[in-house]
This record gives C-alpha cells, sequence and structure tokens, in this order.
C-alpha cells in the first residue's frame, strides 16, 4: 500500500475550516487525548477518488506565520519540520470570502514556504447575499495555485477539492515575495549565514518573539543568530507585511468586487445591539439566563428515564443472573456505578451544545469585547472570558483555550483561576444535592433549584474573579499586553458541526469517567461487601440479638443488618477513620468515602453513593430516594439536611478534584509548581469555607 | 488662557468618535503589534470606529476591512487624520 498523503489544514481562525475538515473526513477523526476544537491537534482520514489515503491534520487558527500566541507557534513549528512524520505534502489553505485579502497574506507565507497550496474559498454561498464576485481563473493565475470555491453549508466544492489533492504534485511551487527585496543588506547576510537554508524559513526563526523548538535541528541552530530579537526585526516584519499587501493589491481589485449596496446588513444592525454599552450586556445577562434555566429544565426528562432504567437494570440483573459474587458485583457494583454518570450525558450534551452555538456563532467574540476592560481589572484579559465560560463543559480544553491570550501573566492567571468555574463533571454533584436540601418551588417565574444552580455558576466565576484579582497583585509582570481580537461575521450555526462537537465532547466525557468510574466502582463494591471481623460476616445474629426485645418487621429487620454489615466492612472502617476530619464540616463517614474517591474526578461522587447504597439492598429505589432517607448514624437525625448539603456544595465549588486538569496545568505551564499550588490553596480554601458554613448554619 | 495651536496635537484613532473614519498614519513598529499590522492597520490605510465599550475601551474598529478589537492604551500610538 502506498503512504497516505499527508494535508495540512490552514487557515485564519472563523473561516469554517472546522467545517471543512469536517466534511472531508466525515466521522474518521480523533482528538487528541482530550475534548476540545482545534485547540489540539485534530486529525481524519479521507479517501480521495483514486483510491489514496489521505491523512488531514486540522492546525489550530492562525492569523500568521509570525506567532503571536502558543497555537500560532505550533502552526510554524509544524511547517518548519520537514524531517517530521506530519509535515505536510500539500497544504490547504481556507479563506474566508468576505475577508479575502487579509486571508491570503497567510496564503502567501505558506507559498513562501514552498509548501504546495491550494486555496479554499468557504462561503462561497455567501457571495450573492454580500454582493462580492471573484475571478477564480484569474486568481489563479496571480497566485500561481488552485483555487476551490466551497461552501461548507451547500457541501459544495469538496469533490473538486479531493481530485485536486490527487493531483497535488502539478500544483505550481513559487514564491511570492523575496525577502531579498525588502532589504538586501540584511537578508544577503543572513542567507551567507547559513547558505544551506531557505531564506523565508530562516526569517521565520530569527523573527519569531519566542523561539521556536520544535523545528527541524539545522535550523534549531539558526536560534543562536545574533541578529535574533532586535529592534530592527520588527521594522523589517512591518516592511514585510507591506510587500505581501502590496503583492496582494497588484491583481485583487480585478478580481474582486464588492458591491455592498446588494448587501443586507446584519452584522451592524446586531452589533448595534449585542455590543451596546448597555444593550450588550443585558443581553449577555440574558443569554446566559436562558442557558442555565435550559439545562435544568430541559433535561429533566431524560434523565429521569435514565434513572428508572438503571434502577430496573439492576433489579433485573440481580433477580435473574445465577446468584454469586459476579452477579452481586455487576448488580450492586457496575451498573449503579456506570448509571451514576449516563444519567448526566443529557445535562452535559445540552451544555456543550450551547458552547458550541456561541462560539459557532461570532457572539463569543462580542462578550470578549465587552468584558475586556472588566477582566482586565482583575489581571485576566477579555479573552480570558473564552476559558471562564467554557470551563462550565470542562477546564481541560479550557486550559488549552488560554493559549490565545498573547500575554503571559494573564495566560497563566487565567490558567490558574479556570479550574474554579463549574464544570459539568461538578454538575451531577450540584444537582443532587439540590434536589435533596432546595425545595422545589417556583418564585418569580424561575425554578428555585434553576436559581440556585445559577446561583453556583456565578459564585464559581466569582472566585476565580476574585482569586484572579489577588494573582494579579502578587506575580510579576514579564511582558507588555497586546490584545487584538477578530471581531467575525455573525453566522448561522451549521448544524453538522455543532452535532460533532457535541457528540465528539460528550463521548469523551462519558469515556474518560466512564474508565475510573468503572474501576472505582469496582474496587468500591470489594471493600463495601467484605470485611475481617466477626462484626461483618455474623451481621445477622449480633443485630437479632441486639434488637431482640424491639419489635421490628422483616425489612425494618433486614435494613439494619445490612447498615451494620456495611459499617464493619473494610469500606466500613476506612469511613470511620476519616471521619473526625470531616466531622466538622457535617460530613458522615459515606459523604467521606465519596469525598475522597472524588479526587480522581468530581464525577465519581455520585457513583460511589450509588455503589455504597446499593450494596446489600435490594429495593428498587432510585439514589435520590435513598440519599433523602438516609440517617446519620452518629446523630440520627436526616444525612442531608440544608446545612450539609450547603457544605457539601460549597467544597465542590471550591476543591480541586481533578487529576486531569492538574496534568494539563503542569503541560501548559510547565511546571509542576503551578499545579501543586492549585491543589494546595483550592482544596485548603474549600475545607474552611465549608466548615464555616455548616457550623454557621446548624 | 492659554493658547494651543490644535495642528500641533496630532489625532490618534482615540480622537475618533463612533461611526468616524480617519487614515493612519505614523506608528511606532515596535510597540504595535505585528498581528494588527497584518490585519490591515498599515500607514494609509482607512479606519473606522465601529462600536466603543464603556469608558471608551476596547474600541471595535474596521480597519481596511477587517473587524477587530483594540485596547485604548493601543489605539492611543496610532496617529491618523480624521476624514470628514
Amino acid at each position: 500500500m502506498s503512504k497516505p498523503l499527508n494535508v495540512a489544514l490552514i487557515g485564519n481562525p472563523n473561516t469554517g475550516k472546522t467545517s471543512i475538515f469536517n466534511l472531508l473526513t466525515g466521522l474518521n477523526q480523533k482528538v487528541g487525548n482530550y475534548p476540545g476544537i482545534t485547540v489540539e491537534k485534530k486529525e481524519g482520514t479521507c479517501r480521495l477518488p483514486n483510491g489514496t489515503k489521505a491523512h488531514v491534520v486540522d492546525l489550530p487558527g492562525t492569523y500568521s506565520l509570525n506567532a503571536s500566541s502558543a497555537d500560532e507557534q505550533l502552526v510554524v513549528e509544524t511547517l518548519l519540520s520537514k524531517n517530521k512524520k506530519d509535515y505536510p505534502d500539500v497544504a490547504v489553505v481556507v479563506a474566508d470570502v468576505e475577508n479575502l485579502k487579509r486571508n491570503l497574506i497567510l496564503f502567501t507565507q505558506i507559498k513562501d514556504l514552498q509548501i504546495p497550496a491550494i486555496l479554499v474559498v468557504n462561503m462561497a454561498d455567501q457571495m450573492e447575499r454580500r454582493g462580492i464576485s471573484l475571478d477564480v481563473a484569474m486568481l489563479e493565475k496571480k497566485i500561481q495555485s488552485k483555487v476551490v470555491l466551497v461552501s461548507s453549508r451547500k457541501r459544495t466544492g469538496i469533490e473538486q477539492l479531493k481530485n485536486l489533492l490527487e493531483d497535488y504534485r502539478s500544483l505550481a511551487v513559487s514564491k511570492t515575495i523575496h525577502m531579498a527585496d525588502i532589504d538586501h543588506d540584511y537578508f544577503d547576510r543572513l542567507q551567507q549565514a547559513f547558505p544551506e537554508q531557505d531564506l523565508y524559513s530562516l526569517w521565520l526563526v530569527v523573527s519569531q518573539d519566542v523561539p521556536l523548538t520544535k523545528i527541524d535541528d539545522e535550523l534549531q541552530s539558526v536560534n543562536n543568530y545574533s541578529e535574533r530579537a532586535t529592534p530592527e526585526i520588527k521594522r523589517l516584519q512591518q516592511k514585510e507585511t507591506i510587500a505581501r499587501y502590496l503583492f496582494i493589491n497588484r491583481f485583487l481589485k480585478d478580481v474582486y468586487q464588492v458591491d455592498s449596496s446588494k448587501a443586507t446588513d446584519w452584522r451592524s444592525l446586531l452589533d448595534r445591539v449585542l455590543t451596546h454599552r448597555v444593550g450588550g450586556y443585558v443581553a449577555f445577562f440574558l443569554v446566559m439566563l436562558l442557558i442555565f434555566q435550559a439545562i435544568y429544565n430541559w433535561s429533566s426528562v431524560p434523565m429521569d428515564f435514565i434513572d428508572e432504567s438503571f434502577v430496573r437494570l439492576s433489579e433485573w440483573a440481580g433477580n435473574h443472573l445465577p446468584a454469586g459474587p459476579f452477579t452481586s458485583l455487576l448488580a450492586e457494583g457496575i451498573i449503579p456505578g456506570i448509571g451514576g454518570i449516563v444519567i448526566f450525558i443529557p445535562q452535559i450534551a445540552f451544555l456543550f451544545l450551547f458552547i458550541s452555538l456561541l462560539e459557532e456563532s461570532g457572539y463569543m467574540s462580542r462578550i470578549v469585547f465587552l468584558m475586556d476592560r472588566v477582566m482586565r481589572r482583575f489581571g485576566l484579559s477579555g479573552k480570558s472570558v473564552v476559558p471562564l465560560i467554557s470551563g462550565t463543559a470542562c477546564a481541560i480544553p479550557a486550559v488549552m483555550a488560554a493559549r490565545n491570550i498573547e500575554n503571559w501573566k494573564e495566560r497563566l492567571i487565567t490558567i490558574l483561576v479556570t479550574p474554579f468555574t463549574t464544570c459539568s463533571a461538578r454538575l451531577p454533584v450540584y444537582l443532587i444535592i439540590i434536589a435533596l436540601v432546595i425545595p422545589d418551588r417556583t418564585i418569580l417565574g424561575f425554578n428555585l433549584q434553576g436559581l440556585t444552580l445559577m446561583g453556583l455558576y456565578a459564585l464559581g466565576f466569582a472566585m476565580a474573579v476574585f482569586s484572579a484579582f489577588i494573582l494579579d497583585k502578587i506575580l510579576k509582570n514579564k511582558a507588555r499586553t497586546f490584545f487584538v481580537i477578530e471581531m467575525p461575521a455573525y453566522k448561522l450555526p451549521l448544524a453538522k458541526n455543532v452535532l460533532y462537537t457535541v457528540i465528539e465532547k460528550t463521548k469523551s466525557f462519558i469515556f474518560g469517567a466512564g474508565k475510573i468510574i468503572l474501576a472505582i466502582s469496582i474496587v468500591l463494591w470489594f471493600l463495601a461487601s467484605n470485611g475481617y471481623s466477626d462484626d461483618f460476616y455474623k451481621a445477622d445474629e449480633i443485630v437479632r440479638a441486639q434488637v431482640e426485645n424491639a419489635q421490628l418487621s422483616d425489612e425494618e429487620m433486614e435494613t439494619a443488618i445490612a447498615s451494620y454489615q456495611l459499617r464493619h466492612s473494610y469500606i466500613g472502617i476506612l469511613g470511620h477513620t476519616i471521619e473526625p476530619v470531616i466531622r466538622p464540616l457535617g460530613y458522615d463517614w459515606k459523604i467521606g468515602i465519596a469525598l475522597v474517591t472524588s479526587f480522581a474526578a468530581r464525577e465519581v461522587f455520585v457513583a460511589t453513593l450509588a455503589t455504597i447504597y446499593s450494596v446489600g439492598s435490594d429495593e428498587e429505589e432510585t439514589i435520590k430516594v435513598r440519599m433523602s432517607t438516609d440517617t446519620n448514624a452518629r446523630t440520627g437525625e436526616k444525612l442531608f439536611t440544608f446545612p450539609t448539603g450547603i457544605s457539601l456544595l460549597l467544597f465542590y465549588a471550591f476543591a480541586m478534584q481533578c487529576m486531569s486538569t492538574l496534568a494539563v496545568v503542569k503541560k501548559e505551564t510547565n511546571s509542576w509548581k503551578w499545579p501543586l499550588i492549585q491543589l494546595v490553596l483550592m482544596t485548603g480554601f474549600a475545607y474552611l469555607a465549608s466548615m464555616i458554613a455548616f457550623q454557621l448554619l446548624k | 488662557m492659554i493658547n494651543v495651536d490644535q495642528s500641533m496635537i496630532k489625532d490618534t484613532i482615540i480622537s475618533l468618535k463612533r461611526g468616524e473614519k480617519g487614515i493612519i498614519g505614523n506608528f511606532s513598529v515596535d510597540q504595535i503589534p505585528v498581528k494588527l499590522q497584518e490585519m490591515g492597520c498599515l500607514p494609509g490605510n482607512e479606519v473606522q470606529v465601529i462600536q466603543l465599550a464603556p469608558f471608551k475601551d476596547p474600541l471595535y474598529l474596521n480597519i481596511n476591512g477587517n473587524n477587530v478589537a483594540i485596547r485604548r492604551e493601543t489605539a492611543l500610538l496610532i496617529e491618523i487624520t480624521k476624514l470628514s
């Protein structure tokens, strides 16, 4: 079999690059190890008409090869690594028909690296509506490349693109501008220092603000070039940009015309409201309110259904499979454990759906614009809003999304505070506790439980912003701040893109969490159904002897035996050992066990309680019912009271209980120092806050 | 009263009101990010203020056909000639 063709998708953000990727690869794609759109390397495969396999990499959105963020740096490094396996045989540069001029800047840079390149002009279906006309044949001649008009909305042009990919060897490899013409003196000297290398590649290495590290060895040595990072560089970069615009302007007005009288100006109409100094904030608040109410209300029906189904499945397994340790493990360990997470699929899917809509529609940039000044007072950037909002789905892609923040200090603070935002793993915990301790009433047309949930989200944001403010005072600023953000056109989100994002992210969430939960459920089941003392093995006799005189029904007797047995199982002993530590917070040993297991991942909390409550019980009840009727063995009172509930909510709001987030923070900050600080400070603060709340409320 | 010669004070992007246009003049290259220049912020190009956030910061601009938002501190460094 022939070697697959390496195709790199490159383009400015907001050009619909990801839609092209989806059209090319369909569902034959995978996203690194974690959920996230184009933040980490996204790859997929597609079959070309002649049967050749193409390996397509969707590189992060980039405005130029002069990297100003970690994401852009990754793109430049990929393109300067001829010896690596991902080096593209052909580059597909995706441009948006409305911003063709600016998109062509990036195209000329790719061409100058002498990589065969195809220009895809996306959103071609919008041309007529926006009064744009484009002479494709002439453009092809001028840029010495092939041009394809694609509409990802109408799915046209993709076959033509595949044909061109097949034929990539016939693409002309030529430069658009010659660096030496910009400044003979400087560039001749640079070329003489490294006579073997391509001049533009050399210039890219020399001119970057941050030294490139993951590039070919021969280019690595260029990092030591004495004329690196001089003020001269900035002047030359401007000259280079002007030269590129001159090259483009020479032909653009002949091939590309806009008749603005034909265009309906939705953009300014919407912007007048959505970026208005008052209206903009009102709209933002309403959008957020709508999202949280929707997440809460729309998902309750499928959730109740899933909950009942798992109870029935567990019961069926217990009754119909041959009795024995395996059946007991399945019915009391695995099924309740998995059920504890599956139930949250509707909510998590809704959350991912809304975040994806915010990004796809172009509204997210308006939020950044509105929030920048406020955020800056807390040492953050308007761009921190993106991690903070997408952190409501999962902190892992959110921490990675902070890569778009150019200033290191603002980026570091954003990374450090993002885990405070209420991620979807906290949602299961919040929902079950809210259902137990907050009355289901309506106030002013809003559901009280829904409002509490929104309050918890607000608390997460407030805490993130507050700690950012403190960090801003402590940390030293390294570099000056630049803030440039594109305000893209408003787009009707593509159903297919949104659907892929929702499926992809929900899947990773469920499978990622599923593995941990499965393992923990098995361990917990084992620890809860075994013990070493007589108290455990002879629970039946002991309890019967103890309550001899009391008049207990059979059912009450069974419950009493089961709880005595659980108390003396391994997990009961372990739980009771740690109980003194968590007693001031209002928790009993069962919650304690759930707290310990959820240091792997928060969502394990519910699964843990589900497993603990299922062992030894064969009644058909949902976890919620079991939790609401459970009593504290020490005090004899109801376990999940209002103070305990609030204390738990606060603990989960503040504590750092996610190993994957710690790992990704380590990766993004390149040191163990920051994740350790997060772990200690966040968890310590959570302990104190919960203790104070419980002691005041009880 | 002090008489200030108006022509001595150079206009920058922040002197533009919402909806007003100007032609970009000089700026010091090491203070303006390359990215903004690549978005068309180059001497001779047109700039229009589309929207201002509260306290006129950041500014939502149309520069040479590109829609971008920048902070006041950056806008302050870019000289312009107002278009009426």
